[in-house]
């Protein structure tokens, strides 16, 4: 006899094949959807991959432990993936070689910006301490980021949320917003792409060019550093509350 | 692309290796790219076979944020009534954040470009 349709479901549903399979199958389709587009910022394959996948995970009453358990393949290339950097970086060695002041005073007050404009904004309009404290870190990939919430007084958790909607909201901004300032030179686009927005923006940087996605990466990496230094000790200066 | 996929795990590796023996706040990649940064501009060029297999990674890196940021999504809740606080200070706050890091930017490289007397 042919197993029941549930069967097969209940079967599937505790395999990690299935949740990867998901998992590259609606990243595809965000892609192909991008890609028509002709990869205008507002399609942005990671925000609609995850709409569909979360609504998914709810209709099927998936927990997310599960789900991760196919995912976690795809989010460990990320390691591999952050290395591989080097290389579109190494090609602007020529460059780099001449623009380090500049680009450490742009870190410097872009890493300052970032982390206060966020918190000062929440703070404004009425949110409690520890919730305004987990903007803090926003602009810097995950990992950085929760571990500086945790150390400054913020909820790890809130900061990675932050960190998704800074990734996000910048990788759909950026264009618009640099188009606005008339800057057209792909190393600045690129630089304060990457310094806000960490990798998605980095991501999004590299569909325009080698150039702009190199200097994402870098940006992305020193501000990693930078804000890690400066976030604590901002908030030694300003204590808020 | 196999030797190219062990020559990023290497580093990665070392990257980890250097972040915990120094105790670095920072995620071990980040370091691993530096790493091989540094080995490159020593090496002054890149193999072919490393270049191709890093600009196909590269080419799909949002693929790899989509688990992470699922997982996000769970930890919505617990904003309760402040989730518009928070989400309007995050968005408007990315946008504060890429103006003034490009403006400065920009300043600092014209200024560079004004030829000495």
């Amino acid at each position: 006899m042919r197993p029941l349709l549930t069967e097969i479901w209940v079967y599937l549903a505790a395999s990690p094949l299935l949740w990867l399979t998901v998992t590259m199958l609606a990243y595809l389709a965000a892609y192909w959807l991008y890609r028509r587009s002709n990869f205008n910022p507002f399609v942005n394959p990671v925000l609609i991959a995850v709409a569909f996948i979360a609504m998914l995970l709810l209709a099927t009453k998936t927990p997310y432990p599960r789900y991760f358990e196919g995912a976690k393949f795809i989010h460990f290339l990320i390691g591999p993936a952050t290395v591989a950097l080097a290389i579109p970086l190494h090609a602007q060695m020529q460059r780099l070689k001449t623009m380090w002041l500049p680009l450490t005073v742009a870190l410097v007050v872009g890493s300052l910006v970032a982390i206060i404009s966020g918190v000062g904004i929440a703070w404004a309009m009425g949110a409690s301490r520890e919730i305004a404290l987990s903007l803090a870190p926003k602009s810097v990939t995950m990992p950085i980021a929760m571990g500086v919430a945790d150390k400054i007084g913020g909820v790890p958790a809130l900061t990675a949320v932050a960190v998704a909607i800074t990734g996000i909201s910048g990788a759909i901004m950026a264009r618009s917003l640099l188009n606005a300032l008339r800057i057209d030179d792909d190393a600045t686009r690129g630089f304060a792409t990457g310094l806000v927005a960490h990798a998605i923006g980095t991501a999004r940087a590299l569909t325009r060019s080698e150039t702009t996605g190199a200097f994402a990466a870098l940006a992305m990496a020193l501000n990693g550093v930078a804000t890690a230094l400066l976030a604590p000790l901002l908030l030694k200066l300003v204590p808020l509350g | 692309m196999l030797n190219a996929l062990a020559v990023l795990l290497v580093f990665q590796l070392m990257g980890e290796v250097v972040v915990q023996w120094l105790d670095l706040p920072i995620p071990g990649p980040l370091i691993g790219m530096l790493l091989l940064f540094a080995v490159l501009t020593i090496r002054r060029r890149v193999p072919d076979w490393l270049r191709d297999t890093a600009t196909g990674i590269l080419q799909h890196l949002m693929l790899l944020f989509i688990p992470a940021v699922t997982g996000v999504i769970l930890y919505f809740e617990q904003l309760g009534d402040d989730w518009v606080a928070f989400v309007v200070a995050g968005i408007v706050g990315t946008a504060i954040s890429i103006v003034v890091t490009a403006l400065t930017l920009r300043l600092m490289l014209a200024r560079r470009k004004v030829p000495s007397p």
